[in-house]
């Protein structure tokens, strides 16, 4: 870990402006904001990020749940994914999110991280964490290590030939299904960007995993209200049963009527470079009856694009069967 | 069962004991190897290199040396001497990797070190060693983890001595074989497997002039000793090793390794305390591993299950310059009766570094194959796996000629069925099911061996009624303080809480290693003798004492018995506590010292000494989201008198959840593109987590004393509860999903192909 300095904002304004002099806000940057910690430090220490400045957002008044007006849902920026998680109001309209911060990391993991770092979080490919190995991502350039070496946990969706790192967190698939908007205080001022708008492809610039810009602070993400006879649901499958990133997850959010599906959102986890929305599957879904056939053909769409690579072909069927799983799970009973 | 033998009410053998050593581990108090600290420590970092094959040709520490609080950065031109070891007699000299660290300027694994940054503080060192620069001159490497044996003679050196690669034969296995009405012939494969203790490796080394002090988490301080004194050229008698607490080792820490002779090394170019704990991935590069196995069992069997041919051959990587063997053949030739029998291995080499011991070392991957060997024939031959081991129960050790000292075998495998209910099952692929889910059912038999290390220990009885029991040998974690406590109260008749126990120095009596589960066994007769010398001088002492009851007695007209001196003739009703004894001659104390002597590697012996036990599994199946999981254990063992059930228990219920993580997620994977072992991190290299292990962990110890081991009858326990664990869930997957698995571990793209429908 490289010697940083470490400075506390007492509001936005000054936070904004301690990294508004940032040459990047993306892999590599000389000013970074601190949060939680439990991915930033981590790389610190394996030297994959060495920022001069760290501006600590820990005391800005950003760590509230806060009803809307319109039924939905306000989370602040520095909100702990524990207590998101168990919110009242999380638990009883979006347990789909619920479920995905649970079956993330561990308690005391999810005690510190928080909804911005979360919509962050870094890639957990072992080439993009070690220095001494290629990669795309890190050091633009330097080659891809994982496309011809140990890939099985990574993405079969949204890869380039440059990178085909997965996006590993759970919280995000299910703000992807959810179509939160996340809240960002910039340089001109306040912009609201829709969840899907706001993580990149790897594409030729893998270093860039999202929109923000130098200054850009995340205030807070909202939640619209889901239409009457929703259910959501987050099914996450991996290897053993607790502290292991998705091999491949579903979250669903799913509006029934008279046996048909009047509404879906449909989100994979471990399979995207980015958290996967899959509006293919959602138009396979919407307006058909509820089915076993119906969601293998969802599934079937929502894998349509899939590449595997050399170690983690197995996904595409897991991540249907996943999806299948749970969309058969949400509708019981519709 | 048996009846257990009759010992008193207060004694305390066979009892549930809570670890003595408990409250010191809660409150934090327990001193282990990194928790010590000196004036002046500094602190090291390794550099690793980032090939795996070749010759540095440039090492530029420029910039390293001038960052601050950096003292030195340590390479092949300024570490000075370090020699190699040899092997001496018994215990001594032993090491996995025999090149002492930069002895040359050649690679030959990744990870291997090249130079060390010793800095004022660990950051500072760490910081150093991340901009020393190396170039190479890179070689071809060979990581392929396809094992083909090596090119080697009938005889091969290993880290302990020349060994024939053939094993085991008897009869003509190759004819019986090729005349057998029922065949089986398979390759079963096991995974590079890396201890991951907790506790990381490490160690602090200071010197005084000529005098070696080094704090480490050593299974063997004894060993570690004789190799640092070879090393640096001193006589053992400078060199002082403490080792107070270990977190596991799982047989990592065995062996002195590479990092240890560089932190000493240090300590004496900079005239001060050096401290050097590994990184993680250290740990998956520089102090062992299990190697990957591949293992071909030909299995020749008659139409109604007798075995007529067994044969196991089978090869392990082994690293570029030394000669580890992984003896997968440990428990073959004698757990099955089979006239005709080979067993052979060959091993191949690979830029890897030095495989080493873990858990249950060869047979836990023979077992492995062995035993899903026998359960696919069982399969094939249409009879229940359990019939099948019974059908061919061995009445001697047909390996050697000689009677088994005390094996039980067929008892496991019926109390193990009892137990978990084996007659229930339908052997039907898919057909059995609960709560919506699919089970599977398998089983599979253990072995490990039992003997006694050389050991020797010192007992004091005192004036305030306490005992105190020392022996240089190591707890690392199974509770061999309280064993040691147990033992000198059951002798002295000092209670429990009485008792102090003082081990893990060289300054002690020589004590065994803590490896092959033999550290409770071997201590039992020295502890007990060093007791009863300790007694026998408690006894003159009562006869010379003046006003003693005992005065003008000859010893030999008194007895001990309950910490009570007493005179035969009248009985131990009337008899005196040893501390008044000892307080009415004005002694504060009498000790003694006792001795035993090994006997593993016996060339002649009488009895065949084993461990035995059983698995019964139960996994469930869900096909729709590709989910197996570990559901319920039934496991037996038979591993002689138990002398602390909760602690045996304890071993056996953690070997168990180790096997759920080597049939279900351990292997470490080796890059093709640069030979590093690249899951080096503990999200990545999957072991078990509380998640994972089953709901019921069902344990039962037979307690048949095998008094070839020692009077009480105690064998080692640990390793034994590893072995077959793996074969059983194999197999209860097979049972299940209908996938047969022959390379470990399990995956979740093998259960794909699963046709098995809920």
């Amino acid at each position: 870990m490289k010697t940083f300095q470490l400075t506390k904002p007492k509001d936005g304004a000054q936070a904004s402006a301690a990294t508004s002099k940032a040459k990047t806000a993306q892999q590599g940057a000389d000013i970074r904001l601190i949060a939680g910690g439990t991915t930033l430090i981590d790389l610190m220490k394996l030297n994959v990020e060495q920022p001069q400045n760290l501006v600590d957002v820990n005391r800005l008044p950003l760590d509230k749940i806060e009803a809307t007006p319109d039924g939905g849902l306000t989370i602040g920026a520095t909100v702990r994914n524990s207590e998101l998680a168990w919110h009242p109001l999380v638990r009883k309209n979006y347990q789909v999110l619920s479920e995905a911060i649970l079956s993330g990391a561990t308690v005391q993991i999810r005690n510190m991280a928080t909804t911005a770092g979360n919509l962050l979080q870094r890639t957990r490919c072992v080439y993009f964490r070690d220095t001494a190995m290629p990669c795309n991502k890190r050091e633009p350039g330097s080659g891809c290590g994982a496309i011809n070496g140990f890939n099985r946990s990574l993405a079969i969706l949204g890869t380039s030939d440059q990178c085909i790192a997965t996006n590993p967190s759970d919280m995000n698939v299910a703000l992807a299904a959810l179509e939160a908007v996340i809240h960002v205080r910039g340089a001109k001022g306040e912009r609201a960007i829709p969840f899907a708008d706001f993580h990149l492809l790897p594409g030729n610039t893998p270093q860039r995993e999202t929109v923000l810009e130098p200054g850009d602070l995340i205030m807070h993400v909202t939640l619209p209200p889901l239409p009457p006879g929703s259910r959501s649901l987050y099914i996450k499958l991996r290897d053993r049963a607790s502290y292991e990133f998705a091999l491949a997850s579903a979250a669903v959010v799913v509006a029934t009527a008279a046996g048909k599906v009047t509404r879906a959102r449909v989100a994979l986890g471990g399979v995207g470079t980015k958290p996967w929305r899959s509006p293919e599957a959602e138009a396979v879904l919407n307006g058909q009856p509820v089915t076993e056939d119906i969601f293998r053909k969802a599934a079937d769409a929502a894998m349509g694009n899939a590449k595997a690579q050399s170690q983690n072909g197995f996904k595409v069927e897991l991540a249907k069967r996943c999806l299948m799983h749970a969309l058969k799970t949400v509708t019981q009973g519709a | 069962m048996p009846a257990l033998e009759q010992t008193t009410d207060a004694s305390p053998i066979g009892k549930k004991t809570p670890r003595v050593d408990g409250p010191l581990k809660v409150c934090g108090q327990a001193m282990y190897a990194t928790d010590f600290h000196f004036p002046g420590l500094l602190y090291a970092v390794p550099v690793e290199a980032t090939i795996a094959s070749g010759k540095i040709q440039t090492l530029d520490t420029s910039e390293a040396e001038n960052m601050p609080g950096v003292r030195a950065i340590f390479h092949r031109g300024n570490i000075g001497k370090i020699s190699r070891s040899t092997l001496g007699p018994g215990f001594e000299g032993i090491v996995d990797e025999r090149r002492p660290p930069f002895e040359d300027d050649v690679v030959r694994y990744y990870g291997q070190y090249i130079a060390l940054a010793v800095a004022e503080t660990f950051e500072q060192a760490k910081a150093a060693a991340d901009v020393v620069r190396a170039t190479y001159a890179k070689d071809k490497y060979n990581v392929d983890p396809d094992l083909k044996p090596d090119d080697e003679p009938d005889v091969v050196e290993t880290s302990f001595q020349p060994t024939k690669r053939l094993q085991s034969e008897r009869g003509d296995p190759d004819k019986a074989f090729a005349d057998a009405p029922v065949k089986l012939d398979q390759t079963y494969v096991t995974p590079t497997e890396t201890h991951n203790p907790i506790e990381l490796q490490a160690t602090t080394a200071m010197w005084d002039a000529d005098k070696l002090t080094i704090y480490e988490e050593s299974q063997g301080i004894f060993n570690l000793r004789g190799v640092l004194a070879q090393m640096f050229g001193l006589p053992k008698e400078n060199v002082r090793v403490v080792t107070k607490f270990v977190g596991s080792g799982f047989g990592s820490k065995l062996w002195p390794w590479t990092h240890c002779p560089l932190a000493c090394a240090a300590a004496l170019q900079l005239g001060k305390p050096v401290k050097l704990v590994l990184s993680r991935k250290m740990m998956f590069q520089s102090v062992g591993h299990r190697p990957r196995t591949q293992q071909r069992v030909r299995l020749g069997a008659t139409a109604d299950g007798k075995l007529v041919s067994l044969q196991h051959d089978y090869v392990n990587h082994q690293a570029m310059l030394d000669g580890y063997h992984e003896d997968c053949g440990e428990a073959t030739a004698f757990q099955y009766s089979v006239p005709n029998l080979r067993v052979k291995f060959g091993r191949a080499r690979r830029h890897v570094g030095s495989p080493t011991a873990m858990r249950g070392p060869g047979a836990v991957p023979g077992l492995y194959a062995t035993e899903s060997a026998m359960n696919e024939l069982a399969d094939q031959l249409k009879i229940d796996p359990v019939k099948l081991r019974m059908l061919n129960e061995p009445k001697i050790d047909e390996s050697l000629n000689i009677p088994f000292s005390s094996r039980h075998y067929i008892e496991c495998l019926e109390l193990g069925s009892e137990k978990f209910g084996w007659s229930k099952r339908t052997a039907e692929i898919g057909s059995m099911k609960r709560d919506g889910m699919i089970l599977g059912w398998g089983m599979a038999g253990a072995a490990w061996v039992a003997a006694r290390f050389p050991a020797e220990a010192n007992v004091q009885l005192r004036d305030d009624g306490s005992a105190r029991v020392a022996s240089g040998t190591q707890d690392i974690g199974t509770g061999t303080y309280t064993i040691l406590a147990q033992l000198a109260s059951e002798r002295t008749g000092a209670p429990l809480d009485k008792v102090e126990v003082v081990l893990g120095e060289t300054s002690l009596l020589e004590g065994p290693i803590s490896g092959g589960s033999m550290v409770t066994g071997s201590m039992v007769p020295a502890v007990f003798a060093a007791a009863d010398n300790a007694i026998a001088s408690l006894l003159t002492i009562a006869t010379n004492t003046p006003g003693s009851p005992f005065e003008k007695h000859k010893p030999s007209d008194l007895g001990f018995e309950s910490g009570k001196a007493f005179l035969k003739a009248d009985g131990v009703d009337k008899g005196v506590p040893f501390a008044d004894v000892l307080r009415r001659a004005n002694i504060r104390l009498v000790t003694g010292n006792g001795k035993s002597e090994a006997t593993f590697g016996n060339p002649k012996p009488k009895f065949s000494t084993h461990s035995f036990g059983c698995h019964f599994v139960e996994v469930t199946w869900q096909p729709e989201i590709a989910r197996l999981r570990v559901n319920r254990i039934v496991t037996i063992i038979d591993a002689g008198r138990i002398i602390n059930p909760l602690a045996g228990r304890n071993q056996i219920e953690g070997a168990v959840v180790m096997g759920i993580g080597m049939a279900l997620l351990e292997h470490t994977t080796y890059d093709p593109q640069n030979g590093a072992p690249i899951n080096s991190n503990l999200a990545d290299y999957m072991m078990a987590v509380n998640a994972d292990a089953p709901s019921s962990i069902d344990v039962h110890f037979l307690d048949y004393p095998d008094k070839e081991i020692n009077e009480i009858g105690a064998r080692g326990i640990g390793e034994i509860g590893l072995a077959g664990v793996a074969a059983a869930i194999t197999a209860a997957t097979h049972h299940a999903t209908g996938v047969r698995v022959r390379e470990l571990p399990i995956k979740i793209e093998d259960l794909l192909t699963s046709s098995v429908v809920a």
